[in-house]
């Protein structure tokens, strides 16, 4: 292990892990918001929106999303949507993890005990009132572990995005590997940097989950 | 007749787990062909005695014997694998539940022991797996899967994998204990056919009644001690010590 | 803004479908192997010895942490720094396989400590050795029971696949994008790809209900 080069480019790597904590960062809150909004119409009793959500959910996750990527970037420009690398991939990969959160989300409602539903139901409540005061705050908690897996894999798809040129840790490894000859250096300080991030996501997912239980 | 060695012998058996001594210096020795049967309340030790024989249970102190070879020696880890899968292969042990396995069907539950451990060919151990499975009266699920199986049902392909082996000795741990009532006359039917064959056996039960019919010689076990053994006559119609009195007026008129 | 226009894509059909059937091929030798390996690997970290078992969970800790892309950059263009020159094939079927394997184990080493004791009893009072007891009895059972997982992770292969376009593997999306050189048409081309992997996956899920349907009645 050649430590004095890894030391040389740590400061590189650290510039570009940043980047990479960004895109992920972007990437779920999108991927939150239009989670929720499928799942919404997931869950809907108008057929329509329940085909929709379904539709949504089944292409996203039936394709690569390396193509949901490469189709925003390079075809965009055809259907009039210019974006810069960056944006095209924290977009794509926001939507594209919306399609794995909606079904945690949607999973996280159905383990919902029926006779919740039934027993505010019988108090009267309407059935949006149900949800949102009886079934969602339960559900929530159940979501909390599978959203959790699903921004773990988000962290580690945005190495994805290293395809458009977007400079963050993995396109930098790339390039360091093909300039120093020292592919297993490389690989450490990247990894490491990796391992990090995803550690530290985990222990907030910990945290959240754990601060849920104390609720009750 | 004049072969006097045990075919069972079993010396000072103890095993603790823990503080928990479960068997407390135990003997118990088997004539070829004879019929012991093991009862007491649970937690008595009765299982782990008989799980001992094919050591299923390592033993702190004594000594397992099967027809003149020493079950527990002490070995290298690599010889004492071989020694001891020899020896397991001649003993059959029919579990209480079953455990039969569920990817396997009937036929390979029965053939896997003798294809793989004895390289039997597969026709020849098909042939084996029908007189087998005709002994215990389910030729005609040959093919079946054990998920298909009633209790009794996997009990006796159980006892017919078991007997596949060609085994000197059947150990039985509580075989009936988890059927329906109305599934245990089907296996006891087959215990009772073996038992005429003068299969050698040792059945830890709680079923009195099947003891006594069944049995040359009974032991009640209780506290990891042997209380008393003898002939089942004996043994049920007056027992000469007041724990096995208790034991069995608490079994017998509940 | 040009409009779009799918006619551009028919002449490429034969390009798309040789890119397809590597995409298929390299997905399911990937598959078979990622499966195999991931038995060896969970075998290792229960029963294996140390020297055998910790290389193997920081292995797996490290490839579990770390994104697909990376490990295929290390795989294809470190190694040949190092002198081991693997073709751009070799090195995307090891990178999948391998990422993959470390998944499956994981999977499959819950599988092997769920599967009844009382099985590994029955077979060791047969007289079957430790090793044979495993693969005879235990395997087999967990990896009937983790079908439905390993299955999903058969289908996340497939997808992720299109990955190894990057080392310059003439697979499906390799082969849009040298249709896309000649037309400069990536939306018509990336989203005909993208039917074409979601057919494919579409038969693979079909598929896998299949064999667990029958596994299931088999029980």
């Amino acid at each position: 292990m050649d430590f004095a080069l890894i030391l040389r480019v740590l400061p590189v790597f650290v510039a570009a892990a940043w980047t990479t904590i960004g895109i992920s960062l972007i990437s779920l809150v999108i991927g939150l918001a239009v989670a929720a909004v499928v799942t919404t119409a997931r869950l809907s009793q108008v057929v329509a929106l329940r085909f929709l959500g379904a539709a949504y959910v089944s292409i996203f996750r039936g394709t690569p999303a390396l193509i949901q990527i490469f189709l925003l970037y390079f075809g965009g420009p055809q259907v009039g949507i210019q974006l810069e690398p960056f944006a095209a991939g924290a977009i794509a990969l926001g939507l594209n993890i919306a399609a794995y959160m909606a079904e945690s989300m949607r999973g996280g409602i159905l383990a919902v005990d029926r006779g919740q539903m039934e027993a505010a139901r019988s108090l009267g409540f309407g059935r949006g009132r149900t949800m949102a005061w009886i079934v969602l705050p339960q559900a929530a908690r159940l979501m909390i572990r599978p959203l959790g897996v699903n921004a773990v894999a988000l962290v580690k798809g945005t190495a994805l995005v290293a395809t458009i040129s977007v400079v963050e840790l993995t396109y930098t490894a790339q390039r360091f590997i093909g300039s120093t000859y020292k592919p297993f250096e490389i690989f450490a300080v990247t990894a490491v940097l990796y391992m990090i991030m995803i550690y530290g996501l985990t222990l907030l997912i910990g945290a959240l989950d754990r601060a849920y239980a104390e609720e009750r | 007749m004049t072969d006097v060695r045990p075919m069972i012998d079993v010396r000072g058996a103890r095993k603790s787990y823990g503080a928990l001594e479960v068997l407390k210096g135990i003997d118990l020795s088997v004539q070829r062909g004879q019929i012991v049967a093991v009862i007491g309340p649970s937690g008595s030790g009765k299982s782990t005695l008989l799980r001992s024989i094919n050591h299923l249970e390592t033993l702190n102190a004594g000594e397992v014997w099967l027809d003149g070879v020493k079950v527990n020696q002490k070995l290298g880890r690599a010889a004492f694998e071989r020694h001891i899968n020899q020896v397991r292969q001649q003993m059959g042990m029919v579990f209480q539940h079953f455990n039969l396995f569920p990817h396997l069907s009937v036929s390979d539950n029965i053939t896997i022991g003798p294809i793989k451990l004895r390289g039997m060919d597969k026709a020849k151990a098909r042939e084996l797996a029908l007189v087998m499975l005709d002994k215990v009266g389910l030729a005609e699920k040959i093919d079946a899967y054990p998920a298909r199986l009633s209790g009794g049902q996997k009990q006796r392909v159980a006892i017919a994998r078991a007997l596949a082996m060609q085994p000197k000795v059947m150990l039985f741990d509580e075989a009936t204990s988890a059927l329906d009532p109305e599934l245990v006359d089907e296996v006891n039917l087959v215990m009772k056919q073996l038992a005429r064959e003068h299969m050698t056996m040792v059945i830890v039960t709680h079923e009195m009644r099947f003891a006594a019919e069944v049995a040359d010689r009974v032991l009640f076990m209780a506290d990891g001690t042997v209380v008393e053994e003898g002939a089942p006559d004996e043994l049920f119609r007056c027992p000469k010590q007041e724990r096995t009195r208790l034991f069995l007026r608490k079994f017998l008129n509940p | 803004m040009q409009g779009l226009d799918f006619s551009v894509v028919p002449p490429y059909w034969a390009l798309l479908g040789e890119g397809l059937w590597w995409t298929v091929l390299i997905s399911s030798v990937s598959s078979l192997v990622s499966v195999v390996a991931g038995v060896g690997f969970a075998l290792l970290v229960l029963y294996g010895v140390p020297v055998a078992q910790y290389p193997v969970r920081f292995f797996m800790w490290l490839f579990m942490g770390t994104p697909l892309l990376l490990q295929l950059f290390l795989i294809y263009f470190g190694l040949v720094q190092i002198g081991i020159d693997i073709p751009a094939v070799g090195a995307g079927i090891i990178g999948l396989s391998l990422h993959f394997a470390v998944y499956n184990a994981d999977i499959l080493r819950a599988g092997i400590v769920a599967v009844d004791t009382g099985q590994t009893e029955a077979a060791r009072s047969l007289g079957f050795g430790r090793w044979q007891t495993l693969f005879n009895i235990v395997v087999p059972q967990a990896l009937r029971s983790t079908l439905p997982a390993l299955g999903s992770m058969m289908v996340a292969l497939l997808k992720e696949s299109s990955i190894v376009s990057m080392i310059g593997i003439t697979e499906l999306v390799h082969s849009a994008q040298l249709a896309i050189s000649e037309t400069y048409r990536p939306f018509e081309f990336y989203l005909t790809v993208a039917a074409l992997y979601y057919i494919v996956n579409l038969i693979l899920e079909a598929g896998l209900h299949g064999i667990e349907r029958k596994v299931g009645l088999s029980r």
